[in-house]
């Protein structure tokens, strides 16, 4: 596989959130506003990064019987790198994160990812997974935030939207039970999207006889 | 009286008004991935019970009893050995409870099993440590109120997360054979029960 199919891979084929389902607590916690979706996307992806890159380093040594817990133990000292980072230098994100960032050592993206790439590949194909994999967590995370910041309290990174709609907003989105809501809707439409496109796909072959060079879309959700 | 009052405003607080999954989405993926049937939901429920409240007792142990104490305070050890410390705690928790499990018990071993390797990634145990160090560690507790009160707090959180992920289970199974438009059915509807259940449980907000 080329090192550009890797990286793309991570953000719409295999997109963390969206078709594997993984890491779904940060995307529903941290997703009320743009700021705080951005935030824990970049924390993440320097955390699965770093740590891709540790553990295809180590490939060798590591004992297979033991390799989950080497492999926690890598990622808990890179989110505690994270973390007095940002206690130094972003106070409140670090306050608005809360008890969220230290919990991305249990993203499964993150472990997933250690024990099904990085322990497998060479140094730099690991890195460039890990770009992938961030980028598309971090997309994910933005199109649920932004979905639920716009709706739910008419602003965009904190700043509210000239129109005057504030009497409009539907205060349901910011809460748990609109997390919930927002996310289901999003995955259905990403299915419906990509049914459609297996569909127009599909009939393309019918009628012209040439098969797509791209590879099909699998946004089932299982 | 009072010591009552406040064990039971932790229980009704972890139960109901700030259930882990359905108002602080932590434990979201066995809720998603462990929800199809309900006996399957509740050995998950109950091995992430035994857990929790092992990890909770445990981490509080370590961080009031070590890390917070008098000599070893000014090497500040729970600003950066807290994360490592606490989930090697539990990594280790759940290999020895699946070992004892299975030399002890074995009956209870072959239905809980499967689930336990499951656990030490689930984000809901290492969020109940980390939430007690947040609660407990007021300068007016002492070592014994703040490891009762973590213990109980861990015990009450699995009992919230297993109520959420039976009913869920309970509505999922009923799904199964609901008419479910194409792009709306498995996970995605799955999720807008979900947030039917949140805004039900919204409802117990401020009672405490």
């Amino acid at each position: 596989m080329r090192v550009t199919d890797i990286f793309v891979r991570g953000i719409v084929r295999d997109n963390p959130v969206f078709v594997l389902l993984l890491g779904l607590c940060p995307s529903l916690a941290v997703t009320t506003g743009l700021v705080d979706a951005v935030g824990m996307g970049l924390a993440a992806t320097f955390v699965l990064v770093c740590s891709n890159l540790i553990v295809s380093l180590a490939r060798g040594v590591i004992p297979t019987q033991v390799r989950i817990p080497c492999f926690i133990v890598v990622i808990a000292t890179f989110v505690t790198i994270v973390q007095m980072v940002m206690s130094a230098y972003f106070p409140d994100l670090k306050a608005s994160l809360g008890i969220y960032l230290p919990l991305i050592v249990v993203n499964c993206i993150i472990l997933g990812r250690a024990e099904a790439f990085a322990s497998r590949n060479k140094v730099y194909r690991s890195v460039v997974d890990g770009l992938g994999m961030g980028a598309g967590f971090t997309l994910a995370l933005c199109a649920i935030a932004l979905v639920r910041e716009v709706l739910g309290s008419w602003r965009l990174f904190g700043v509210p939207i000239s129109g005057g709609a504030d009497s409009y907003t539907l205060t349901l989105f910011v809460l748990a039970p609109g997390g919930f809501l927002a996310m289901g809707l999003l995955l259905a439409l990403f299915n419906y999207l990509g049914a459609e496109r297996q569909r127009r796909l599909a009939l393309a072959e019918q009628g012209v006889e040439e098969s797509p060079d791209e590879p099909v879309t699998d946004a089932s959700g299982t | 009286m009072e010591t009552a009052l406040v064990y039971f405003q932790i229980m009704f607080l972890a139960v109901f008004v700030q259930n882990f999954v359905l108002s602080k989405f932590l434990g979201l993926c066995p809720f998603v991935g462990v929800s199809k049937r309900r006996s399957s939901a509740f050995g998950m429920g109950m091995a992430v019970i035994f857990v929790m409240t092992l990890a909770s007792l445990i981490t509080m142990l370590i961080y009031r009893g070590i890390f917070l104490h008098p000599r070893l305070a000014q090497y500040q050890l729970d600003q950066y050995l807290k994360i490592v410390c606490f989930i090697v705690v539990i990594a280790a928790l759940v290999q020895f409870v699946e070992m004892a499990m299975h030399k002890l018990a074995p009956p209870l071993y072959k239905s809980l099993g499967i689930y336990l390797p499951l656990i030490t990634t689930n984000c809901a145990i290492l969020g109940v440590t980390e939430l007690n160090v947040i609660r407990f560690t007021g300068e007016s507790e002492t070592l014994g109120g703040a490891v009762a009160k973590s213990a109980v707090n861990g015990i009450f959180a699995g009992v919230g997360f297993t109520l959420a992920l039976v009913i869920m289970a309970g509505i999922r199974e009923r799904l199964d054979s609901a008419p479910i438009p194409e792009a709306l059915r498995g996970v995605p509807i799955a999720f807008v029960a979900a947030a039917c259940m949140a805004l039900a449980f919204f409802g117990f907000a401020g009672m405490v």
